[in-house]
């Protein structure tokens, strides 16, 4: 008897004690969506899946931000107010060698650096700002580093479009046009399959210029980045560093009597998170193909923000999920919102409400209106319900019950230098 | 000495220009300051909620454009328009509007104070932050709905009486209007908070919460009385904006609010006289930059200006006189 309920026991107890972990069924059900996602995109938009699986990269993109960004904040706890900056550096590093832009500069000479090699060089470029900006803020007490950071994301944009044709010292940045036709990436090999519609097989020198499968190309070289991100965070938790990092944000006094070297130890996480925000910009300059000040603006540095806040600072399957959220909200239920009013109107016949008449703009212009405040109502309603995040790691979770006192932002104990 | 050499630079930079006198000194001069007396509005209550409840408030910036949105149709209202009304009649009716809107605007921002930052005080501290964003959407979003998208023409009422300045500068009503209104506003709050004693509440709490609890200090009150005054500063800027350039936005306040803020960690953040000496001088540097320099960079210079002084000097050009924590 008992051992037939044991053997008939085991499976589920399995699948119970794998859902036990929040955080391993969030994983479950992201890697599950992200495999399925193409073909329901296609078989909801009835075979017009292609600008929704693009989309999709493009939000990728906001997840390895989201990722990056949770390191400086979630980790280490250190506000940052700019983190489009470095996004912006990675972005134009990537544009200004990646396309005929330098023509125009003092250099007079094109550059078309590989992919890889500028991937990894965006992450570099972006990571040493963040240390030159880094090293003398985060010496001191407190959370000078936000805002300090706020202004650096306020400085890179402008100086960015400033540097454009007319500045005294050259274009190199293409100013308020920004710069276009980046290259596309080129990989040595690539491998297709089903999922284009094509036999498993290596292709040679894969150029993602293929108008029909780029969508596609992209989002799996989205999925693997992601991925990749997603094991050196978690590596990143779970080392020494990360240990250190947890211990600086709990109490740095107490970090420092035990032998952390606080200073190096924040200033590495700063410098890792704007790695990851260098590595995200060069995706989407190659993705884009376009770069252009306007998309690194302050808003963006909060976006990215009330992603990993939103999500749940400090748990990466939450952050994650927070992007997708915020992405999906900012760019894809809030464009869409007014046709759907309007076809939904049509649909149950008040067809009447999408004319204009008098001071009324038809229901579709009504709605677009509203972005806004919709937008508004979503943040401070979701965060007034669940402060601490959708999914928030449990250590800071434990931390908020027992109510651990926090540092003030301006902790004017500091040194007076 | 910091000071001091903060005011050696500029001396140094301005001085070849200023002896040009193109365009003229005096004149962007009293621009400066009349633009710097606006983001002192805003920056006081910047200050003051970020040294009670240490909030980067982003929704201050749109609070300020509210008090802009909510006189124009008082203005209406009360019967004036442009070319038609002038005299001791037009200040008075101006007055009382003034008080009207900063009275409303006040509630406003307790009720936002209410719903998006009490029930968050004892939450991560980040969580208030995005509320704050959210508001920021929220006053924004209604202010959309309410105007639309584009420029909205604020009435101009203020006679254009321009008095000659040595230098072929003048100072016109307007300008006057405006740095005379900040003085007094400035005056009235130092008297209130080191004077009153509900000031006094305000001063205790900033400095320590739980302390000031335990003296019977209402907390709730106090930081619902704060939300209050900076509402008030920031809706008589607003009205002081519109009536000073005559033509408001509804996203306005989201640039201006980060300035102001840079205004208030640069005069030290929680100091009432620096955050007014830090709009002043933000005013001042966009002044001369954009008549003097390029007029693009002008915020690169203030935010650099700002890290400048974060790095050599992080509790801000008055930061010394905030009592310690």
């Amino acid at each position: 008897m008992s051992r037939r309920l044991l053997a008939t026991d085991r499976p589920m107890r399995w699948a119970s004690g794998w859902f036990k972990s929040r955080n391993r069924t969030i994983y479950t059900f992201l890697i599950l969506g992200a495999l399925l996602f193409p073909s329901i995109a296609d078989v909801v938009t009835g075979g017009e899946g292609n600008h929704l699986v693009s989309t999709a990269a493009d939000a990728g993109v906001f997840v390895l931000l989201a990722i990056g960004l949770n390191v400086v904040v979630g980790f280490a706890g250190l506000l940052d107010l700019g983190y489009a900056a470095f996004f912006a550096i990675g972005a134009y590093t990537y544009g200004m060698f990646a396309s005929g832009q330098l023509l125009g500069s003092p250099l007079h000479h094109e550059f078309h650096v590989t992919f890889w090699v500028l991937l990894l060089a965006a992450m570099f470029v972006a990571a040493c700002f963040g240390i030159i900006l880094g090293a003398p803020t985060l010496r001191l007490r407190g959370d000078y580093l936000a805002i300090v950071t706020l202004g650096f994301g306020e400085i890179v944009p402008r100086v960015v479009q400033y540097l454009g044709p007319g500045s005294p010292i050259g274009n190199w940045t293409g100013g308020v046009n920004g710069i276009a036709a980046i290259d596309p990436p080129k990989l040595p090999f690539f491998l297709t399959g089903p999922w284009v519609g094509a036999p498993i097989e290596f292709v040679k020198n894969f150029d993602f210029t293929n108008q029909i499968a780029y969508p596609m190309d992209f989002y799996l070289l989205m999925l693997v980045l992601i991925a990749v991100c997603i094991v050196l965070a978690t590596n990143l938790y779970n080392s020494r560093m990360g240990r250190a990092w947890m211990a600086v944000r709990e109490d740095e006094v107490a970090a420092a009597a035990s032998g952390v070297n606080t200073v190096a130890v924040k200033l590495l996480a700063f410098a890792i998170g704007a790695s990851f925000a260098g590595f995200a910009g060069g995706f989407y300059g190659s993705k884009l193909s376009l770069v252009s000040a306007d998309n690194f603006q302050f808003i963006v540095s909060v976006s990215i923000l009330v992603m990993v806040v939103l999500g749940g600072m400090g748990n990466i399957p939450g952050v994650i999920v927070g992007a997708l959220l915020i992405y999906t909200t900012q760019y894809f239920i809030l464009p869409n919102l007014p046709y759907w009013s309007e076809s939904f109107a049509n649909a149950v016949g008040l067809g009447t409400l999408n004319q204009s008449h008098g001071d009324w703009v038809g229901l579709r212009d009504e709605v677009q209106r509203l972005n806004y405040l919709v937008y508004g109502l979503i943040l401070v309603t979701i965060m007034v319900l669940r402060p601490q995040g959708l999914f928030p790691s449990r250590i800071r979770e434990q931390e908020l019950e027992k109510g651990t006192a926090e540092d003030s932002v301006f902790d004017l104990r500091a040194e007076d230098v | 000495m910091f000071l001091a050499a903060v005011i050696l630079i500029l001396t140094v930079l301005l001085t070849p220009k200023a002896i040009s006198n193109n365009p003229p000194f005096l004149q962007i001069l009293v621009y400066g300051v009349a633009n710097g007396a606006i983001y002192a509005l805003i920056a006081l209550g910047y200050t003051m909620v970020y040294g009670i409840i240490e909030l980067i408030n982003f929704a201050h910036g749109d609070v300020f454009t509210l008090g802009a949105f909510i006189s124009m149709p008082l203005i209406g209202a009360f019967g004036l328009a442009e070319g038609r009304s002038s005299g001791v009649g037009l200040w008075l009716t101006l007055l009382l509007i003034a008080v009207i809107v900063m009275a409303i605007n006040g509630g406003i921002n307790v009720a936002i104070e209410r719903i998006a930052y009490r029930p968050l005080r004892n939450a991560p501290r980040l969580a208030p932050l995005i509320t704050a964003v959210g508001m920021s959407f929220i006053l924004e979003g209604i202010m959309y709905v309410w105007r639309g998208a584009s420029n909205v023409h604020f009435p101009d009422l203020l006679p254009s009486t321009r008095f000659p300045l040595p230098g072929s500068a003048s100072i016109g009503v307007k300008d006057l209007v405006v740095i005379v209104t900040a003085i007094v506003l400035v005056i009235l709050l130092t008297l209130f908070i080191n004077g009153s004693k509900l000031g006094k509440a305000m001063r205790a709490t900033a400095q320590d919460r739980e302390a000031a609890q335990l003296m019977g200090i209402d907390i709730n009150r106090t930081i619902s009385a704060t939300f209050f005054i900076g509402a008030v500063l920031a809706g008589a800027g607003g009205m002081i904006f519109g009536l000073y350039f005559n033509s408001v936005r509804f996203d306005l306040g989201f640039e201006a609010g980060l300035l102001a803020f840079t205004a208030a960690v640069f005069g030290g953040i929680g100091n009432l006289q620096g955050a007014a000496l830090g709009g002043l001088f933000i005013g001042l540097v966009q002044a001369f930059s954009n008549s003097y320099f390029v007029a693009a960079l002008s915020d690169v210079w203030i935010f650099a200006i700002l890290i400048l002084v974060l790095v050599f000097r992080p509790t801000g050009l008055l930061g010394m006189q905030v009592p310690e924590k």
